[in-house]
């Protein structure tokens, strides 16, 4: 038998533990205008990248984050040195907003 | 090979060290404690090449065990009655990640109230984790079974729990054949590569969240959820009847000794009442078949050697055209029955010319067992059966009702 049949395994690759952005309730939006490495032009500080748990940051300024695999910890948030990075509620995003409800 | 006065946890130490374990790790706990300070001190005088990690906790020493066996190692420890308890998480753990972790369980009551002494509730708790559940009726098969079962778990990458009885075994010394160490390793090969190789080249998530859903993993192929995991478990684990059955039958071949495969037999021949149990109470029951035959009366006995899996095609062949089984517990599901008695009553459902079965608990926290009460038991199910009786309340051996009341 193939032991991934056999056990819970994996071979680290992008997106290995599931699509873990459908976890989110509140997504990470970086402000530009507040963000040190953004201010210098560099890629300087970077801690929101070193801290995020799905590294599913990618380095720059400022840093961007994929969306696809961001699970809404907000742990990017919390460690950002600048308060650069504000978890807004996914409803606000409209990707909540249940489309026509047909009436039963 | 070498006769040797042991206690049953010497018997447990020495097949761990004739497995030739690499690591062992394990918490003290009465009766359990002999067979780890035995092993400690083999590997301080340096005559075992193992790491003895000592934990401060029995949840400790599973975690050591399934990091070690993850790793490769063959890995041992042994506990009992509530340090088992305290080990649960990990005991299930080690199961569904398929470690071939050894395990032995001096028996012992659980906890309230405190009691060291004798029965199966603590194995018994942990009956439905996945790991196989072996059963030893004296202390050679201790040592017999500790070797054969690296031999089945890591065929099948299943944990295996070797029980005996606390006290009655740990603590009781009798002549036990050891073998060489040449007849062992011809029987028992070196562990083969783990399911889980830890290798930088090949980087590994290991244990990591598995869903609801079966999904595509990174190259592409269609993976299980959890259900699908626990069913491929669940398989391996019944596979297990084969594999114990033969492993018994290889040490026989090589050693000349019959532990047991699934189950032991004693005088089934036209048996009228069958007595089941698991452990040291088939050694003593053999001897109260042997009392009521002299006595004319058709009485056998079969053990269940391996509990996990439950051995349910041999059970009921054994028991065709039996008219009563009657199941001694040392252990209770409260509020329900004796673990055996209602798995045995599961087994034989709908099957046709099946016994009635009968359950009996008997021996709670060390409570004696004398031979006079498995046989007033033994007789008492007879008449039922003769009377036709199909369903009785458990019974009580040995319990002291009247005495207490008074
Ligand atoms: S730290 Fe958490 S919230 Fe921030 S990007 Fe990573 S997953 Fe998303
Ligand atoms: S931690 Fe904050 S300031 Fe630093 S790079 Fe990330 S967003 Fe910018």
């Amino acid at each position: 038998m193939d032991p991934f049949d056999a056990i819970a395994m994996s071979r680290p690759a992008r997106g290995e533990a599931g699509r873990t952005g459908d976890w989110r309730n509140a997504r990470p939006v970086i402000d530009a205008s507040a963000c040190v490495a953004a201010k210098q032009a560099r890629v300087t500080c970077q801690i929101c990248w070193a801290h995020c748990p799905d590294a599913c940051i990618e380095q720059g300024a400022p840093p961007s984050i994929d969306l696809e695999y961001c699970k809404g910890c907000g742990i990017c948030a919390e460690e950002c040195p600048a308060g650069a990075i504000a978890m807004v509620p996914e409803a606000e995003h409209g990707v909540c907003e249940a489309a026509e409800v047909e009436e039963r | 090979m070498t006769v040797r006065i042991l206690t049953g946890n010497e018997s447990a130490a020495w097949g761990a060290r004739l497995a030739r374990v690499q690591v062992v790790a394990a918490y003290p706990i009465t009766p359990q404690s002999p067979v780890v300070e035995t092993i400690s001190a083999w590997v301080q005088a340096g005559e075992l090449p193992a790491e003895f990690i000592a934990v401060e906790s029995e949840h400790s020493a599973m975690s050591v065990c399934i990091g070690a066996s993850t790793a490769g190692a063959r890995t041992f420890t042994a506990t009992s009655s509530n340090g088992l308890a305290y080990m649960t998480e990990q005991i299930w753990w080690a199961a569904g990640a398929r470690l071939p972790i050894v395990m032995c369980v001096a028996n012992r009551s659980l906890a309230a109230p405190w009691n060291v002494l004798n029965d199966q509730q603590d194995s018994m708790s942990v009956r439905d984790a996945g790991w196989i559940q072996l059963h030893c009726r004296d202390n050679q098969e201790i040592l017999d079974t500790v070797v054969q079962a690296y031999r089945i778990a890591e065929r099948l990458n299943l944990p295996v729990m070797v029980c005996y009885d606390g006290f009655l075994l740990s603590h009781t010394a009798m002549p036990v054949e050891v073998p060489t160490p040449e007849a062992v390793d011809a029987f028992l090969p070196p562990r083969p590569a783990p399911l889980q190789v830890i290798d930088p080249a090949d980087p590994r998530n290991i244990g990591p969240v598995v869903i609801a859903d079966r999904r595509r993993d990174a190259g592409g192929v269609l993976r299980g959820g959890y259900m699908e995991l626990r069913a491929a478990h669940h398989e391996a684990l019944l596979s297990a009847l084969d594999v114990v059955a033969e492993t018994a039958d290889e040490w026989e071949r090589s050693t000349g000794r019959s532990t047991g495969g699934l189950v032991v037999q004693h005088r089934l021949d036209d048996a009228e009442v069958v007595l089941v149990a698991a452990g040291s109470l088939v050694t003593q029951l053999t001897l109260v078949a042997d009392g009521l035959r002299d006595r004319g009366v058709a009485v056998g006995v079969l053990g269940i050697r391996c509990y996990r899996p439950f051995p349910v095609e041999a059970l009921r062949e054994r028991l065709s055209g039996v008219r009563a089984a009657l199941v001694f517990d040392k252990a209770l599901s409260y509020g329900y029955a004796g673990p055996i008695a209602a798995d045995l009553r599961a087994a034989l459902y709908g099957v046709d010319g099946a016994p009635a079965v009968y359950g009996a608990v008997c021996g709670l926290g060390g409570r004696e067992v004398t031979p006079e009460a498995l046989t007033d038991a033994a007789l008492s199910a007879l008449a039922d059966a003769r009377a036709g009786v199909r369903e009785r309340a458990v019974a009580w051996v040995g319990r002291l009702s009247e005495e207490v009341s008074r």
